[in-house]
């Protein structure tokens, strides 16, 4: 086998703090106490993923969901197109009964083929977040930076002409980035990413147009991820979930407010034997005194008006 | 290649001599957090990549630095409400990125043993003068960092060369984790020195069961618990380790950390445990069973 080079021992990041400079190093227990409005003890930050996979897709990396099977894969693009056409209607069904919002983070080219879903969200006063163009075009570290600039700024240009909102937050399709993807988002007028998975809460992350933030989005609680990557059963997803809102409720007791993100995608979730497992656990959630059922743009406000 | 191994003798269950633990003890019981450091845009090892994406690949990034952020501190408010100290696997590194985490390790009392530079450095390819100077790197380290002499071994990202238990021996580490064939410490066999392996296990390991085998949560506590109640069912013959491996990044979220609370309430609410570290297993091994053991394995060869 090939000889390792001695560079292989010299380690220059090795010093305090991060190897890169996209944020400080922080434990969250040691920063300053959050207050959330009307003294609320945690958001809840319903997230609802719209996405359209392509028939003919070829991602440059893999894509969860994607087309699996030989070209026509009906199996895999129509279950897929479910969630659009039912199950995220199931969905916002729960979430009108409960009195919950949702941010709603979809893909510009489902969007431009059905604008009836934007008109969904509108007509909610929910929040459009940009989900990139469809789930073909994943956003890797090999990507050419005109290339992925330009396709930001597509995206954006569309969401925003088709919502009529600012589209203040990014959601990299399977949240993948190139090294330059925060500072193109940045640069189009995003103010929060969603994409990385370190915190609980939202944090300050500098880019070449200056300081925007992380928002607390979620791998952990994400229903494609529990459900379909790693199978659990519907009962142990709805446990997850209260489990998780538990744990975020007793903290914020003593050391202040809390983001509870939970990420659906209708064609997981809106499934009709899955869809009362879901109202069981936002029931339980939405049932507790001090729980605010925000957007990601209310919650990031909030986190900067005392920052 | 070899076929085997070769670093240690059969030993049948059934036909072994008998370990015991202080004070009688069943089972000695041992929580083993990796705190580790992955970095950002780690250099290439032939032998094995470290992301799976081009990078940068912000999610396994993001997530495993979750544990250091957040997950670390839940975890070990968790630990010291049930006077469980840690022995930490240990990425070195750390002591130079996020020193404010071993300083709670030494307020603790906790155990730091090696796991490597960083967790995205692999011992694969390395030649011997190579792997002896990460080895070196890592005892001064952690000597630097908390004054402790390190007692024990789990190889980074649990990657090896032929050399390294030789190496283990040579530089007088007491302890391998890196060997999964028992619940009870073993002989290692090396040409020079002494090392034994204590039981630190993958089945347990919650990357293992929470990622890898896609277990949830409450599923974990299950598994951890009927481990623990088989052994210490055993051990009132024959004294038996457990060992729970944790990540912060996984046991210290949000939907996990009440669950393992109440396993650390339930396995520490027995009488006959012996709550303890590795360095203090390994110890008690060398000094009361460790000749004795090495004695029957030599008369088992001979036979």
């Amino acid at each position: 086998m090939a000889e390792l080079s001695d560079d292989y021992l010299k380690y220059p990041n090795r010093g305090h703090g991060m190897d890169h400079d996209r944020y400080p190093w922080s434990q969250l227990h040691e920063r300053p106490n959050v207050t959330w409005p009307n003294g609320a003890r945690v958001a809840l930050w319903v997230v609802t993923q719209l996405q359209w996979f392509p028939m003919d897709m070829k991602p440059a990396v893999p894509v969860p969901g994607a087309m699996a099977r030989p070209y026509p894969d009906f199996w895999n693009y129509t279950l897929r197109d479910y969630g659009n056409r039912v199950g995220v209607y199931r969905i916002f069904k729960v979430l009108d009964k409960l009195g919950l919002k949702s941010s709603v983070a979809i893909n510009s080219a489902l969007a431009e083929r059905h604008p009836f879903l934007i008109e969904q969200v509108n007509q909610r006063g929910w929040e459009v977040v940009a989900n990139g163009l469809d789930m073909g075009h994943i956003i890797h570290g090999e990507m050419d930076r005109e290339e992925e600039a330009a396709m930001i700024k597509g995206v954006l240009d569309s969401l925003r002409k088709l919502s009529g909102q600012p589209v203040r937050g990014w959601l990299s399709p399977i949240r993948s980035e190139s090294f330059n993807t925060p500072d193109i988002a940045a640069a189009n007028g995003i103010e929060y990413l969603c994409d990385w998975l370190n915190d609980d809460m939202p944090y300050a992350f500098e880019t070449k147009s200056g300081t925007i933030h992380n928002l607390p989005h979620t791998m952990e609680l994400d229903d494609q991820q529990v459900l379909v990557t790693l199978r659990h059963t519907e009962q142990e997803y709805v446990d997850q979930l209260k489990d998780q809102f538990d744990c975020l409720y007793a903290e914020s007791a003593e050391r202040g407010g809390r983001v509870m993100a939970i990420n659906l995608n209708p064609w997981v979730t809106g499934q009709a034997y899955r869809i009362k497992a879901l109202e069981e656990a936002l029931s339980y959630i939405s049932g507790h005194d001090g729980v605010w059922t925000a957007t990601g743009a209310e919650i990031l406000d909030a986190f900067k008006a005392q920052a | 290649m070899m076929r085997d191994p070769q670093l240690y003798d059969y030993s049948p269950l059934c036909d072994r001599p008998k370990i015991t633990w202080p004070n009688g003890a069943r089972v000695a019981f041992w929580v083993a957090p990796n705190i580790e450091y992955y970095e950002f845009d780690p250099p290439l090892n032939p032998g094995r990549r470290a992301w799976p994406k081009p990078h940068p690949d912000v999610v396994p990034y993001s997530h495993r630095d979750y544990g250091n952020r957040a997950g670390f501190f839940r975890m070990m408010e968790a630990m010291a409400k049930y006077n469980v100290r840690g022995s930490v696997s240990l990425n070195v590194a750390i002591c130079q990125h996020h020193p404010e985490l071993i300083k709670v390790c030494n307020e603790l009392d906790w155990e730091l043993f090696s796991h490597g530079i960083y967790n995205t450095r692999y011992t694969y390819t390395m030649s011997e003068a190579q792997e002896r100077a990460m080895m070196k790197d890592v005892i001064d380290t952690i000597k630097d960092a908390s004054g402790q002499d390190v007692a024990g071994w789990l190889a980074p990202a649990l990657s090896y060369t032929t050399n390294t238990f030789e190496l283990l021996a040579e530089f007088g580490i007491q302890y391998t984790c890196d060997l999964f064939h028992d619940d009870q410490p073993q002989p290692v066999n090396t040409k020079s020195g002494r090392l034994i392996s204590v039981p630190y296990s993958l089945e347990m390991n919650d990357t293992v069961v929470l990622s890898m085998m896609g277990k949830s949560s409450r599923h974990y506590s299950d598994i951890l618990k009927a481990n623990f109640d088989q052994l210490y069912e055993e051990g009132a013959e024959n004294g038996q380790v457990m060992c729970i491996p944790l990540h912060p990044f996984l046991i210290g979220q949000p939907h996990r950390i009440g669950n393992f609370a109440e396993v650390l309430d339930y396995i520490t609410g027995h009488d006959d445990v012996w709550v303890t570290t590795g360095r203090e297993i390994a110890a008690h091994y060398y000094e009361h069973h460790y000749d004795n053991v090495l004695a029957s394995l030599t008369a088992r060869r001979g036979s």
